[in-house]
């Protein structure tokens, strides 16, 4: 065609985009990125968000590729999903987080909406922008500090966001009663962002006591629990352990129960995000009208999720073969973590450091709150080639048999002053 | 009381509503021309041999995982669907003014525009202007993102051609600077395109009035069979020098649908803005779903980047579109043969998925009810639930149905 190359109109001779800010830098992608940099031999990467295995490399579980495989060989069609998803993954995944075993769980099963999402993002978006939709003027709190994408989504949606204490940095250790004063102040009706278990950034969590508790001082001044659970299985080891402070909220009956599920993590599904979304309703009914203004909001979104990531964890929660080789694989998982945990720690006493490390096995699941301060943090980075984000925070997936040992001396040097 | 008892029940989808109704009929003859997905002359549902192959290929691959990919997408994915759409000598390309992110599909791109326009838009009180009509979808997304919906005449109803002077006026009379959404080629629900010569009519008037231009590409390559044809009209505004946002989908074109493939494209005025505007692209698109599906990514990936694949799938949107032209005309010849009442020329020109048929509300449940005919309350047909098996039954219940009215 013509090749007219015209100015266009007077009101835009300037790029329309010219006033536009540049968004803020991404703090885990610049250590990413000095880590590629870096050509020591010995470079760590600890902000890493990702499981890895003792070999530093990427983990594909075993259940997972045989569900692909036989997928794959089922040469199956890749026609939309409906909105809300592929039914055999979420009415399993409900199960998975709910429960599937005592008598009067029918009950919870039957009033669960749920909707398949883009992962825990995915419904983290969706769910708060169903609570901004019908809960008008209500904030919503997240623990101080939580992961770093959670005051974004829920300010996209439109919602306010505050915080309550959670981590005690004197103890490296949860603030019970600092947390408890927040949530007693908040205005009633608040909505409550819990993180069901694998606290991220700190791994500090709340044991059942200490669930017990929070949960009565929730229902006490009815505020809405909003689950966020990205690591069932993944913690302890134990996907029922890992979902009682869930189930106890829900079988508590009191406070309104929503959930944002990931198999990011436990399936090592990530780059396929697969997930849910879910409101506990009262009845059957009311299960059916949540679920319909749930479409609502998906509609616009997306239409409707990705497929592939979705049939895999299908496959594996139904086939009972492949979800007790799951099961398995999420223990061991967890159980390498729990091991570096220990490993770290006992180096750093070995090497006679005088500071306490009891945190570091003390808390749980991909994450560590080191203490370390910012300059520490630096030090690292600068003088030892090991890699972590500004708030002391570790990845444990990054560490293995063959670098603990640089990395507890990497520790021990910049903290024994 | 339970917390939710003030939440009221919303009214179904309209277009899902119809495929369930569908579903539910177990009658031999039943056809359904309702939802927007290609099928073969059997009436499946055809995933393209290229699909498959990349797919052996990625399952092969000792390398092959599930990582997260980065806040962008895949890169070979971005890239690929860049020279795809702009084409590989585009000087925009070139001097670094694109910036490209994975989105989840079509709908995707479109949701990541509405936010980034709604926060970025300038005036910041531009009215998205939509096709009268649209898909169901637009509408909804924009208006989600806090913008006002205006409608611009598009659709001719007694000739079911364009309206190109009702487009052209609305685009006039509308204030400085508004956003207008344009279907890149083979308009859904419509199927009505302007011609080259319209386009360039088009973009003489858009650039008058310093209006903004969001191209919706679902279908490139599935219209006329010529992917390159099918980008002529985004072509031509990215040489006549617009700044442009581009949804494009993989959904119908590499049959990928529930895989949920797309990108947003952001074509600027030079390369220095494109930090900035990547920069929030990417922070919205975190907030929404941190990043897009990989497998999907990976298929398409594969198959733009290899010459021969993509050859072949060059050939396979040919075949596909191919087959749903061969559909219009059989329908458009049946209907003349018949002596049907009215004129069904439009029924051939039209292009793309879609046909508007003119038939009205009262038509299409008649033949829903009594012909076990489904297709959606305006009148529109997906051409490609069209086959060699039920076109005559289909020109004859159309017929009776005119005939009866």
């Amino acid at each position: 065609f013509t090749s007219r190359v015209q100015p266009v109109a007077a009101a835009r001779c300037l790029s329309a985009w010219a006033q536009v800010e540049m968004g803020p830098p991404d703090a885990i992608l610049g250590i990413t990125e000095a880590y590629k940099r870096d050509g020591d031999a010995r470079k760590i990467n600890l902000g890493v968000g990702a499981y890895r295995t003792d070999e530093g490399k990427p983990y594909v579980l075993n259940s997972v590729s045989k569900a692909e495989q036989s997928l794959l060989q089922k040469s199956l069609d890749k026609e939309y999903l409906p909105i809300t998803g592929h039914a055999k993954f979420t009415t399993a995944a409900v199960e998975l987080a709910y429960g599937n075993g005592a008598a009067d769980n029918a009950s919870v099963l039957g009033r669960v909406a749920v909707t398949q999402s883009i992962s825990g993002t995915g419904a983290l978006r969706i769910g708060g922008a169903f609570l901004q939709r019908f809960t008008a003027g209500k904030a919503i709190y997240v623990p101080t500090p939580t992961w770093g994408n959670h005051g974004a989504v829920f300010r996209d949606c439109g919602l306010k966001v505050a915080g309550y204490r959670y981590y005690d940095p004197s103890t490296n250790g949860l603030n019970l009663g600092g947390m408890l004063e927040d949530i007693r102040a908040m205005p009633k009706g608040s909505l409550v962002l819990l993180h069901a278990c694998a606290h991220n950034p700190t791994g500090v969590d709340p044991t059942p006591e200490q669930w017990a508790e929070i949960q009565r001082v929730v229902e006490e001044n009815e505020h809405v629990a909003f689950f966020d659970m990205a690591y069932q299985g993944f913690a302890s080891g134990n996907v029922d352990r890992d979902a009682l402070a869930l189930r106890s909220f829900v079988a508590g009956n009191k406070a309104p129960v929503l959930l944002a599920q990931s198999f990011a993590k436990n399936m090592g599904l990530y780059g396929e995000r697969v997930g849910c979304f879910s409101v506990v309703g009262a009845d059957a009914g009311e299960r059916d009208r949540l679920l319909s203004q749930v479409k609502i909001l998906v509609r616009p979104m997306y239409s409707n999720p990705p497929v592939h990531g979705a049939r895999i964890a299908g496959e594996v929660l139904a086939d009972p073969g492949l979800r007790q080789m799951w099961l398995g694989e999420v223990k061991e998982m967890a159980e390498r973590i729990i091991r570096m945990r220990a490993a770290l720690r006992s180096k750093l006493e070995d090497l006679g450091s005088k500071k306490s490390w009891n945190h570091i096995t003390d808390q749980i699941g991909m994450f560590c709150y080191t203490g370390l301060t910012p300059q520490q943090v630096d030090r690292l980075a600068q003088e030892f080639h090991v890699y972590l984000t500004r708030d002391g925070r570790v990845s444990i997936a990054g560490i293995t048999t063959g670098n603990v040992e640089y990395l507890a001396e990497s520790i021990h040097k910049v903290t024994k002053d | 009381m339970s917390y939710f008892s003030t939440v009221p029940q919303a009214p179904p989808d309209g277009i899902l509503k119809l495929s369930v109704l569908s579903r539910a009929d177990s009658d031999p003859s039943k056809v359904d021309l309702g939802v927007g997905a290609y099928r073969d002359d059997n009436g499946k549902p055809w995933v393209l041999p290229v699909v498959r192959e990349a797919e052996r290929r990625l399952n092969e691959d000792p390398n092959y995982n599930h990582e997260y990919m980065g806040v962008g997408g895949l890169p070979a994915l971005t890239d690929g669907a860049q020279q795809l759409i702009f084409g590989s000598n585009s000087p925009a390309i070139g001097q670094g003014r694109v910036y490209t992110i994975q989105t989840i599909s079509g709908t995707g791109a479109n949701m990541v525009a509405a936010v980034f326009l709604k926060q970025f838009k300038r005036p910041a009180d531009a009215a998205v202007y939509i096709s009268k009509p649209t898909w169901g979808n637009h509408r909804s997304i924009f208006e989600t993102a806090g913008h006002e919906v205006r409608e611009y005449k598009y659709c001719n109803y007694k000739t079911l051609t364009l309206d190109i002077d009702g487009m052209l006026d609305d685009m006039r009379s509308a204030p400085e600077g508004q956003i207008f959404v344009l279907h890149a080629c083979a308009h859904n629900p419509t199927g009505i395109d302007p011609t080259e010569e319209q386009w360039q009519q088009i973009a003489d008037v858009m650039s008058e009035r310093g209006h903004f231009p969001f191209f919706d590409c679902a279908y490139q390559g599935f219209a006329t069979g010529d992917v390159d044809r099918d980008a002529y009209a985004i072509r031509l505004f990215v040489d006549r020098g617009f700044e442009l946002l581009v949804a494009e989908s993989f959904a119908k074109n590499m049959g990928l649908y529930g895989e949920r493939t797309g990108c947003l494209h952001a074509v600027c005025q030079s390369s220095d803005v494109i930090p900035q505007v990547s920069s929030q692209l990417n922070r919205l698109s975190r907030a929404t779903i941190s990043t897009a599906s990989a497998y999907g990514a990976k298929i398409a990936a594969t198959v733009l980047q290899d010459p021969r694949l993509y050859e072949e799938w060059l050939q396979s949107m040919q075949d596909m579109s191919q087959r749903i032209k061969t559909m219009r005309d059989a329908l458009r010849d049946k209907l003349v043969a018949l002596g049907t009442p009215g004129s069904w020329d439009h029924v051939s020109q039209q292009i793309g998925m879609f046909s508007f048929t003119g038939l009205s509300k009262l038509q299409v449940d008649t033949l829903r009810n009594q012909y076990h005919l489904y297709m959606t309350d305006d009148g529109r047909i997906s051409v490609a639930g069209l086959n060699s098996h039920n076109i005559d039954y289909v020109a004859q219940s159309i017929d009776a149905v005119v005939r009866s009215s």
